[in-house]
Protein backbone atom coordinates (compact mmCIF):
# COMPACT_ATOMS: atom_id res chain seq x y z
CA UNK A 1 0.00 0.00 0.00
CA UNK A 2 1.63 3.15 -1.09
CA UNK A 3 2.26 6.11 1.20
CA UNK A 4 0.07 8.90 0.56
CA UNK A 5 1.37 12.85 1.53
CA UNK A 6 -0.90 15.44 2.84
CA UNK A 7 -1.01 17.08 -0.52
CA UNK A 8 -2.60 13.74 -2.82
CA UNK A 9 -5.86 15.07 -3.28
CA UNK A 10 -4.57 18.76 -4.59
CA UNK A 11 -2.42 16.25 -6.93
CA UNK A 12 -4.92 14.79 -8.32
CA UNK A 13 -7.27 18.05 -8.71
CA UNK A 14 -4.08 19.42 -10.35
CA UNK A 15 -4.11 16.53 -13.04
CA UNK A 16 -0.95 15.25 -11.96
CA UNK A 17 0.11 11.73 -13.26
CA UNK A 18 1.08 10.02 -10.43
CA UNK A 19 4.26 7.35 -9.72
CA UNK A 20 5.44 4.84 -7.19
CA UNK A 21 8.44 6.53 -5.37
CA UNK A 22 10.14 4.46 -3.06
CA UNK A 23 6.63 4.16 -1.58
CA UNK A 24 5.41 6.86 -1.65
CA UNK A 25 2.61 7.81 -4.83
CA UNK A 26 4.04 11.10 -5.95
CA UNK A 27 3.43 13.24 -8.78
CA UNK A 28 5.77 12.89 -11.46
CA UNK A 29 4.01 15.72 -13.83
CA UNK A 30 0.99 17.74 -14.19
CA UNK A 31 0.53 17.39 -18.13
CA UNK A 32 4.45 18.58 -19.49
CA UNK A 33 7.69 18.09 -16.98
CA UNK A 34 9.62 20.51 -19.79
CA UNK A 35 7.18 23.32 -18.91
CA UNK A 36 7.16 22.97 -15.08
CA UNK A 37 11.12 22.71 -15.30
CA UNK A 38 10.81 26.59 -17.38
CA UNK A 39 8.21 27.35 -15.11
CA UNK A 40 11.15 27.15 -12.14
CA UNK A 41 13.56 28.56 -13.94
CA UNK A 42 11.62 31.68 -15.38
CA UNK A 43 8.91 32.61 -12.51
CA UNK A 44 7.81 29.87 -9.61
CA UNK A 45 7.17 26.49 -8.85
CA UNK A 46 6.47 24.22 -5.90
CA UNK A 47 7.23 20.53 -5.35
CA UNK A 48 5.93 18.55 -2.35
CA UNK A 49 8.61 17.50 -0.64
CA UNK A 50 6.46 15.96 2.36
CA UNK A 51 7.80 12.59 1.34
CA UNK A 52 11.17 13.64 2.83
CA UNK A 53 12.15 12.76 6.63
CA UNK A 54 12.35 15.26 9.07
CA UNK A 55 14.65 13.82 12.34
CA UNK A 56 14.41 16.12 15.31
CA UNK A 57 17.86 15.49 17.79
CA UNK A 58 17.22 16.87 21.17
CA UNK A 59 20.08 16.40 23.77
CA UNK A 60 22.69 18.70 25.54
CA UNK A 61 25.54 15.94 23.49
CA UNK A 62 23.81 16.43 20.20
CA UNK A 63 26.41 18.86 18.89
CA UNK A 64 29.05 16.45 20.06
CA UNK A 65 27.16 13.54 18.75
CA UNK A 66 26.54 15.40 15.14
CA UNK A 67 30.93 15.84 14.87
CA UNK A 68 30.65 12.29 15.08
CA UNK A 69 28.07 10.92 12.86
CA UNK A 70 28.33 13.57 9.93
CA UNK A 71 31.96 13.82 7.33
CA UNK A 72 31.07 17.99 7.21
CA UNK A 73 31.33 19.25 10.45
CA UNK A 74 28.48 20.79 12.36
CA UNK A 75 31.25 22.96 15.09
CA UNK A 76 30.95 25.70 11.90
CA UNK A 77 26.95 25.90 12.43
CA UNK A 78 27.63 28.80 15.14
CA UNK A 79 24.81 31.05 14.49
CA UNK A 80 21.11 29.46 15.37
CA UNK A 81 18.90 28.71 12.16
CA UNK A 82 22.27 27.89 9.63
CA UNK A 83 22.14 24.94 8.13
CA UNK A 84 24.81 22.14 6.45
CA UNK A 85 24.65 19.85 3.75
CA UNK A 86 26.94 17.20 4.48
CA UNK A 87 27.80 13.22 3.54
CA UNK A 88 26.53 10.60 6.41
CA UNK A 89 29.13 7.77 5.93
CA UNK A 90 30.01 4.18 6.99
CA UNK A 91 33.01 2.85 8.54
CA UNK A 92 33.94 2.04 4.78
CA UNK A 93 33.86 5.64 3.69
CA UNK A 94 30.46 5.23 1.77
CA UNK A 95 27.99 7.45 1.75
CA UNK A 96 24.49 6.16 3.43
CA UNK A 97 22.65 8.99 3.03
CA UNK A 98 23.02 13.21 2.14
CA UNK A 99 20.98 15.16 4.43
CA UNK A 100 20.93 18.93 5.40
CA UNK A 101 21.54 19.30 9.31
CA UNK A 102 20.22 22.88 10.68
CA UNK A 103 21.18 24.28 14.05
CA UNK A 104 17.95 24.74 16.03
CA UNK A 105 19.55 25.97 19.58
CA UNK A 106 22.31 24.40 21.58
CA UNK A 107 20.30 21.10 22.76
CA UNK A 108 17.65 20.92 19.19
CA UNK A 109 19.44 20.02 16.10
CA UNK A 110 17.06 18.87 12.72
CA UNK A 111 18.27 16.82 10.01
CA UNK A 112 16.26 16.37 6.63
CA UNK A 113 17.06 12.81 5.13
CA UNK A 114 15.85 11.34 2.04
CA UNK A 115 12.65 9.56 2.27
CA UNK A 116 14.21 6.56 -0.02
CA UNK A 117 16.90 6.24 2.55
CA UNK A 118 14.58 6.16 5.62
CA UNK A 119 14.39 3.55 7.85
CA UNK A 120 18.70 2.83 7.41
CA UNK A 121 19.13 6.38 8.27
CA UNK A 122 17.22 6.24 11.45
CA UNK A 123 18.23 2.95 12.11
CA UNK A 124 22.02 4.27 11.81
CA UNK A 125 21.29 7.50 13.53
CA UNK A 126 19.54 5.32 16.49
CA UNK A 127 21.70 3.38 17.33
CA UNK A 128 24.44 5.72 17.15
CA UNK A 129 22.88 8.16 19.48
CA UNK A 130 22.62 6.05 22.08
CA UNK A 131 26.32 6.59 23.48
CA UNK A 132 25.40 10.12 23.43
CA UNK A 133 22.31 10.30 24.85
CA UNK A 134 20.39 12.18 22.41
CA UNK A 135 16.93 11.49 21.60
CA UNK A 136 16.18 10.52 18.10
CA UNK A 137 12.35 12.06 16.85
CA UNK A 138 10.79 11.35 13.84
CA UNK A 139 8.34 13.89 12.78
CA UNK A 140 6.33 12.13 9.94
CA UNK A 141 3.73 15.08 10.96
CA UNK A 142 4.87 17.27 8.86
CA UNK A 143 4.25 18.05 5.19
CA UNK A 144 6.89 19.95 3.05
CA UNK A 145 6.43 22.12 0.09
CA UNK A 146 9.74 23.69 -1.97
CA UNK A 147 8.48 26.63 -3.64
CA UNK A 148 11.62 27.30 -6.08
CA UNK A 149 12.54 30.13 -8.74
CA UNK A 150 13.46 33.63 -9.33
CA UNK A 151 9.79 34.53 -8.17
CA UNK A 152 9.21 32.44 -5.79
CA UNK A 153 10.10 34.35 -2.30
CA UNK A 154 8.30 37.36 -3.52
CA UNK A 155 4.86 35.19 -4.15
CA UNK A 156 5.50 33.27 -1.00
CA UNK A 157 5.74 36.93 0.85
CA UNK A 158 2.32 37.27 -0.34
CA UNK A 159 0.90 34.36 2.27
CA UNK A 160 2.90 35.44 5.14
CA UNK A 161 1.81 37.38 8.16
CA UNK A 162 3.92 40.43 9.26
CA UNK A 163 5.85 38.63 11.54
CA UNK A 164 6.35 35.91 9.33
CA UNK A 165 7.58 38.14 6.77
CA UNK A 166 9.69 39.38 9.00
CA UNK A 167 11.27 36.77 10.20
CA UNK A 168 12.38 35.76 7.19
CA UNK A 169 13.26 39.07 5.52
CA UNK A 170 17.36 39.16 6.11
CA UNK A 171 17.51 35.08 5.78
CA UNK A 172 20.57 34.24 3.77
CA UNK A 173 21.19 30.84 1.97
CA UNK A 174 21.16 27.96 4.14
CA UNK A 175 19.31 29.28 7.04
CA UNK A 176 15.85 27.79 8.41
CA UNK A 177 14.13 29.50 11.16
CA UNK A 178 10.45 28.86 12.89
CA UNK A 179 8.04 31.31 12.15
CA UNK A 180 4.77 30.52 13.66
CA UNK A 181 3.86 27.41 12.13
CA UNK A 182 5.64 26.95 9.34
CA UNK A 183 9.73 26.13 9.15
CA UNK A 184 10.93 28.04 6.95
CA UNK A 185 14.22 26.95 5.16
CA UNK A 186 16.55 28.90 2.29
CA UNK A 187 17.22 25.55 0.86
CA UNK A 188 16.45 24.02 -2.28
CA UNK A 189 17.38 21.44 -4.82
CA UNK A 190 16.75 23.61 -8.24
CA UNK A 191 19.85 26.21 -8.19
CA UNK A 192 17.02 28.77 -7.91
CA UNK A 193 16.05 31.47 -5.24
CA UNK A 194 13.34 29.33 -2.96
CA UNK A 195 12.51 28.15 -0.03
CA UNK A 196 11.70 24.51 1.43
CA UNK A 197 8.49 25.10 3.88
CA UNK A 198 7.40 22.72 6.59
CA UNK A 199 4.00 22.41 8.11
CA UNK A 200 1.63 20.81 10.20
CA UNK A 201 0.35 18.45 7.76
CA UNK A 202 -2.84 19.75 7.94
CA UNK A 203 -2.08 23.14 7.40
CA UNK A 204 -0.64 21.78 3.70
CA UNK A 205 -3.84 21.49 1.12
CA UNK A 206 -4.69 25.40 2.11
CA UNK A 207 -1.37 26.62 2.08
CA UNK A 208 -0.63 24.61 -1.32
CA UNK A 209 -4.40 26.60 -3.02
CA UNK A 210 -3.13 29.74 -1.98
CA UNK A 211 0.39 29.10 -3.42
CA UNK A 212 -1.37 28.21 -6.58
CA UNK A 213 -3.78 31.40 -5.91
CA UNK A 214 -0.80 33.23 -5.91
CA UNK A 215 0.54 32.28 -9.20
CA UNK A 216 2.89 29.60 -8.18
CA UNK A 217 3.00 26.64 -10.87
CA UNK A 218 3.03 23.08 -9.42
CA UNK A 219 6.11 20.83 -10.81
CA UNK A 220 6.86 17.17 -10.24
CA UNK A 221 9.15 14.36 -9.67
CA UNK A 222 10.31 14.83 -13.58
CA UNK A 223 11.12 18.45 -13.76
CA UNK A 224 12.97 18.16 -10.00
CA UNK A 225 15.41 15.88 -11.45
CA UNK A 226 16.29 17.86 -14.72
CA UNK A 227 16.28 20.70 -12.37
CA UNK A 228 19.07 19.29 -9.92
CA UNK A 229 20.73 18.00 -12.56
CA UNK A 230 21.24 20.75 -13.97
CA UNK A 231 22.50 22.59 -10.82
CA UNK A 232 24.62 20.06 -10.38
CA UNK A 233 22.94 18.47 -7.23
CA UNK A 234 23.61 14.95 -6.33
CA UNK A 235 20.46 12.11 -6.18
CA UNK A 236 21.45 10.00 -3.82
CA UNK A 237 21.17 5.96 -5.01
CA UNK A 238 22.39 7.74 -8.56
CA UNK A 239 25.33 9.66 -7.87
CA UNK A 240 26.41 7.86 -4.77
CA UNK A 241 25.44 5.31 -2.41
CA UNK A 242 27.10 3.21 0.30
CA UNK A 243 29.42 1.43 -2.35
CA UNK A 244 30.90 5.40 -3.82
CA UNK A 245 33.24 7.35 -1.78
CA UNK A 246 32.20 10.78 -1.42
CA UNK A 247 35.64 11.20 -3.18
CA UNK A 248 34.09 9.91 -5.96
CA UNK A 249 30.95 11.72 -6.08
CA UNK A 250 31.63 16.09 -6.27
CA UNK A 251 31.49 15.38 -2.06
CA UNK A 252 34.86 16.28 -1.01
CA UNK A 253 34.16 20.08 -0.05
CA UNK A 254 31.77 18.76 2.32
CA UNK A 255 33.92 16.70 4.23
CA UNK A 256 35.61 18.87 7.14
CA UNK A 257 38.95 17.53 7.62
CA UNK A 258 40.34 19.74 9.74
CA UNK A 259 40.72 20.04 13.10
CA UNK A 260 42.71 16.81 12.47
CA UNK A 261 41.47 14.90 16.23
CA UNK A 262 37.59 15.51 15.22
CA UNK A 263 36.57 11.81 14.81
CA UNK A 264 34.00 10.55 12.07
CA UNK A 265 32.96 7.83 10.74
CA UNK A 266 34.19 6.98 7.78
CA UNK A 267 37.46 9.06 8.78
CA UNK A 268 40.01 6.26 8.68
CA UNK A 269 38.60 4.94 5.22
CA UNK A 270 38.36 8.48 3.58
CA UNK A 271 41.98 9.16 4.46
CA UNK A 272 43.43 6.00 3.03
CA UNK A 273 40.93 6.49 -0.34
CA UNK A 274 42.36 10.11 -0.50
CA UNK A 275 45.80 8.95 -0.82
CA UNK A 276 45.21 6.13 -2.68
CA UNK A 277 43.48 7.89 -5.10
CA UNK A 278 39.71 7.78 -6.16
CA UNK A 279 37.58 8.79 -9.43
CA UNK A 280 36.07 11.64 -9.76
CA UNK A 281 32.20 12.86 -10.83
CA UNK A 282 32.22 15.38 -13.79
CA UNK A 283 29.75 17.19 -15.58
CA UNK A 284 29.26 15.97 -19.56
CA UNK A 285 27.97 17.81 -22.83
CA UNK A 286 26.43 16.51 -25.78
CA UNK A 287 25.26 18.88 -28.14
CA UNK A 288 24.53 16.99 -30.71
CA UNK A 289 20.97 15.02 -31.20
CA UNK A 290 20.57 12.22 -28.34
CA UNK A 291 19.99 11.96 -24.58
CA UNK A 292 22.30 10.91 -22.03
CA UNK A 293 21.22 8.69 -19.79
CA UNK A 294 22.08 6.73 -16.57
CA UNK A 295 23.99 3.74 -16.86
CA UNK A 296 25.50 4.52 -20.26
CA UNK A 297 29.47 3.50 -20.47
CA UNK A 298 32.02 6.46 -20.32
CA UNK A 299 35.09 5.89 -22.59
CA UNK A 300 37.81 8.15 -21.84
CA UNK A 301 42.22 7.77 -22.49
CA UNK A 302 43.00 5.01 -20.86
CA UNK A 303 39.86 3.35 -18.74
CA UNK A 304 36.20 3.79 -18.32
CA UNK A 305 33.41 5.54 -16.59
CA UNK A 306 29.80 5.53 -16.23
CA UNK A 307 27.05 8.25 -16.05
CA UNK A 308 25.64 8.46 -12.93
CA UNK A 309 22.98 11.12 -14.44
CA UNK A 310 21.79 11.64 -17.25
CA UNK A 311 19.50 14.25 -19.11
CA UNK A 312 17.86 16.21 -21.55
CA UNK A 313 18.53 19.37 -20.19
CA UNK A 314 15.57 21.67 -20.96
CA UNK A 315 17.39 25.42 -20.22
CA UNK A 316 20.01 24.44 -22.30
CA UNK A 317 18.29 22.87 -25.39
CA UNK A 318 21.06 19.76 -25.36
CA UNK A 319 21.59 16.56 -23.11
CA UNK A 320 24.16 16.52 -20.18
CA UNK A 321 25.18 14.50 -17.25
CA UNK A 322 26.66 13.54 -14.44
CA UNK A 323 29.50 10.68 -14.79
CA UNK A 324 32.35 8.95 -12.33
CA UNK A 325 35.33 8.34 -14.32
CA UNK A 326 38.90 8.07 -13.61
CA UNK A 327 40.36 11.12 -11.73
CA UNK A 328 43.16 11.79 -15.02
CA UNK A 329 40.18 11.95 -17.69
CA UNK A 330 40.77 15.53 -19.27
CA UNK A 331 38.34 17.51 -21.61
CA UNK A 332 36.89 15.20 -23.91
CA UNK A 333 35.14 11.77 -23.47
CA UNK A 334 32.81 9.00 -25.84
CA UNK A 335 29.87 7.76 -24.10
CA UNK A 336 28.26 4.33 -25.50
CA UNK A 337 25.00 5.41 -26.62
CA UNK A 338 22.81 2.39 -28.30
CA UNK A 339 25.85 0.72 -28.95
CA UNK A 340 27.63 4.01 -31.11
CA UNK A 341 30.17 5.85 -29.54
CA UNK A 342 29.33 9.60 -29.37
CA UNK A 343 31.68 12.32 -28.62
CA UNK A 344 31.07 14.83 -25.31
CA UNK A 345 32.53 17.55 -23.82
CA UNK A 346 33.52 17.16 -19.84
CA UNK A 347 33.23 20.14 -17.71
CA UNK A 348 32.45 20.61 -13.56
CA UNK A 349 29.34 19.01 -12.95
CA UNK A 350 27.24 22.29 -12.75
CA UNK A 351 25.21 23.74 -15.47
CA UNK A 352 22.52 26.12 -15.08
CA UNK A 353 22.30 28.40 -11.87
CA UNK A 354 20.42 31.23 -10.48
CA UNK A 355 18.40 30.91 -14.62
CA UNK A 356 22.11 30.96 -16.30
CA UNK A 357 24.18 28.71 -17.85
CA UNK A 358 27.49 28.21 -15.85
CA UNK A 359 29.06 26.05 -18.36
CA UNK B 1 -8.78 7.54 -21.19
CA UNK B 2 -6.56 8.28 -24.04
CA UNK B 3 -8.28 8.85 -27.62
CA UNK B 4 -7.79 5.99 -30.20
CA UNK B 5 -9.17 7.43 -33.36
CA UNK B 6 -11.32 4.45 -35.18
CA UNK B 7 -10.41 5.40 -38.84
CA UNK B 8 -6.69 4.32 -38.04
CA UNK B 9 -4.97 0.93 -37.97
CA UNK B 10 -2.61 0.15 -35.15
CA UNK B 11 0.41 -2.05 -33.79
CA UNK B 12 0.93 -3.55 -30.56
CA UNK B 13 3.91 -1.63 -30.06
CA UNK B 14 1.87 1.73 -30.38
CA UNK B 15 2.21 2.85 -33.79
CA UNK B 16 -0.59 3.86 -35.60
CA UNK B 17 -0.96 3.76 -39.78
CA UNK B 18 -3.75 6.26 -41.35
CA UNK B 19 -4.61 5.26 -45.32
CA UNK B 20 -3.94 8.36 -47.38
CA UNK B 21 -4.76 6.40 -50.49
CA UNK B 22 -2.27 5.96 -53.59
CA UNK B 23 -0.56 2.80 -51.22
CA UNK B 24 0.71 5.79 -48.76
CA UNK B 25 0.06 5.29 -45.17
CA UNK B 26 0.83 7.71 -42.82
CA UNK B 27 2.35 6.55 -39.64
CA UNK B 28 3.27 8.18 -36.39
CA UNK B 29 2.60 7.34 -32.69
CA UNK B 30 -0.48 6.77 -30.46
CA UNK B 31 -1.68 9.16 -27.81
CA UNK B 32 -1.36 6.49 -24.97
CA UNK B 33 1.98 6.00 -26.35
CA UNK B 34 3.22 9.87 -25.95
CA UNK B 35 1.37 10.20 -22.76
CA UNK B 36 3.83 7.21 -21.61
CA UNK B 37 7.17 8.49 -22.88
CA UNK B 38 6.54 11.88 -21.51
CA UNK B 39 8.02 15.27 -23.05
CA UNK B 40 9.46 14.30 -26.85
CA UNK B 41 13.06 15.77 -26.82
CA UNK B 42 14.20 14.27 -29.65
CA UNK B 43 12.87 12.36 -32.59
CA UNK B 44 15.04 10.67 -35.33
CA UNK B 45 13.54 9.95 -38.42
CA UNK B 46 14.27 7.53 -41.52
CA UNK B 47 15.37 9.05 -44.46
CA UNK B 48 13.09 9.32 -47.77
CA UNK B 49 13.75 6.44 -50.08
CA UNK B 50 14.73 3.80 -47.30
CA UNK B 51 12.86 0.89 -47.95
CA UNK B 52 11.13 -0.67 -44.10
CA UNK B 53 10.01 -4.12 -43.13
CA UNK B 54 7.09 -4.48 -41.18
CA UNK B 55 8.36 -4.90 -37.56
CA UNK B 56 11.39 -3.32 -37.58
CA UNK B 57 12.76 -0.55 -36.35
CA UNK B 58 13.19 2.61 -37.74
CA UNK B 59 12.83 5.41 -35.74
CA UNK B 60 14.03 6.54 -32.25
CA UNK B 61 11.56 8.76 -30.08
CA UNK B 62 13.83 10.26 -27.36
CA UNK B 63 11.59 11.56 -24.67
CA UNK B 64 12.70 12.94 -21.01
CA UNK B 65 12.08 9.66 -19.69
CA UNK B 66 13.53 7.48 -22.37
CA UNK B 67 14.57 6.43 -26.00
CA UNK B 68 11.89 4.73 -27.12
CA UNK B 69 12.31 2.54 -30.42
CA UNK B 70 9.96 3.27 -33.10
CA UNK B 71 8.72 0.21 -35.55
CA UNK B 72 7.49 0.53 -39.03
CA UNK B 73 4.10 -1.03 -38.97
CA UNK B 74 4.46 -2.05 -42.64
CA UNK B 75 6.79 -2.74 -45.61
CA UNK B 76 8.18 -0.74 -47.81
CA UNK B 77 9.51 2.50 -48.96
CA UNK B 78 9.39 6.01 -46.91
CA UNK B 79 8.39 8.46 -49.36
CA UNK B 80 8.02 11.37 -46.78
CA UNK B 81 9.26 12.71 -43.07
CA UNK B 82 7.87 15.45 -40.64
CA UNK B 83 10.87 17.35 -40.52
CA UNK B 84 8.88 19.67 -38.75
CA UNK B 85 9.78 17.68 -35.42
CA UNK B 86 13.21 18.56 -35.82
CA UNK B 87 12.03 21.70 -34.53
CA UNK B 88 9.13 20.73 -32.42
CA UNK B 89 9.10 17.47 -31.02
CA UNK B 90 6.55 18.72 -28.61
CA UNK B 91 4.27 18.12 -31.48
CA UNK B 92 4.17 14.49 -31.10
CA UNK B 93 2.45 14.84 -27.57
CA UNK B 94 0.28 17.30 -28.40
CA UNK B 95 -0.81 15.83 -31.50
CA UNK B 96 -0.14 12.99 -32.10
CA UNK B 97 -2.42 11.69 -34.74
CA UNK B 98 -2.61 15.13 -36.39
CA UNK B 99 1.00 17.13 -36.76
CA UNK B 100 2.64 14.89 -34.57
CA UNK B 101 2.86 12.44 -37.36
CA UNK B 102 6.23 10.82 -38.50
CA UNK B 103 7.26 9.26 -41.87
CA UNK B 104 4.73 8.45 -44.81
CA UNK B 105 5.52 4.66 -46.39
CA UNK B 106 4.71 3.70 -49.78
CA UNK B 107 3.20 -0.24 -48.91
CA UNK B 108 4.50 -3.02 -51.04
CA UNK B 109 1.93 -5.52 -49.92
CA UNK B 110 -1.13 -4.16 -48.38
CA UNK B 111 -2.09 -7.36 -47.20
CA UNK B 112 0.63 -6.46 -44.48
CA UNK B 113 -2.53 -4.46 -43.28
CA UNK B 114 -4.20 -7.30 -41.88
CA UNK B 115 -1.84 -7.92 -39.37
CA UNK B 116 -2.53 -4.58 -37.78
CA UNK B 117 -5.62 -3.84 -34.90
CA UNK B 118 -8.29 -1.62 -35.24
CA UNK B 119 -9.07 0.87 -32.69
CA UNK B 120 -11.31 -1.76 -30.60
CA UNK B 121 -8.06 -4.24 -30.67
CA UNK B 122 -5.86 -1.80 -30.08
CA UNK B 123 -7.90 -0.61 -26.61
CA UNK B 124 -7.93 -3.97 -25.38
CA UNK B 125 -4.17 -4.63 -25.77
CA UNK B 126 -3.36 -1.45 -24.04
CA UNK B 127 -6.19 -2.45 -21.44
CA UNK B 128 -4.59 -5.70 -20.97
CA UNK B 129 -0.98 -4.35 -20.36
Amino acid sequence: MAQKTALHASHLAAGAKMVDFFGWEMPINYGSQIEEHHGVRRDAGMFDVSHMTIVDLTGSRTREFLRYLLANDVAKLTVPGKALYTGMLNEQGGVIDDLIVYFIEDAFFRLVVNSATREKDLAHINAKAKAFDVTVTERPEFAMIAVQGPNAKAKVATLLTAEQQAAVADMKPFFGKQAGELFIATTGYTGEDGYEIAMPDEQAAEFWQKLLDAGVAPAGLGARDTLRLEAGMNLYGQDMDETVSPLAANMGWTIAWAPEDRDFIGRAALTAQKAAGTDKLVGLVMEQKGVLRHGQRVVVAGGEGVITSGTFSPTLGYSIAMARVPANTADTAEVDIRGKLVSVKVVKPAFVRMGKKVI
Amino acid sequence: MSSIPTELKYASSHEWVRNDGDGIYTVGITEHAQELLGDMVFVELPEVGDSVTQGDDCAVAESVKAASDIYAPLSGEVVEVNDALADSPEQVNASPYTDGWMFKIKVSDESELDALLDAAGYKSSIDEA
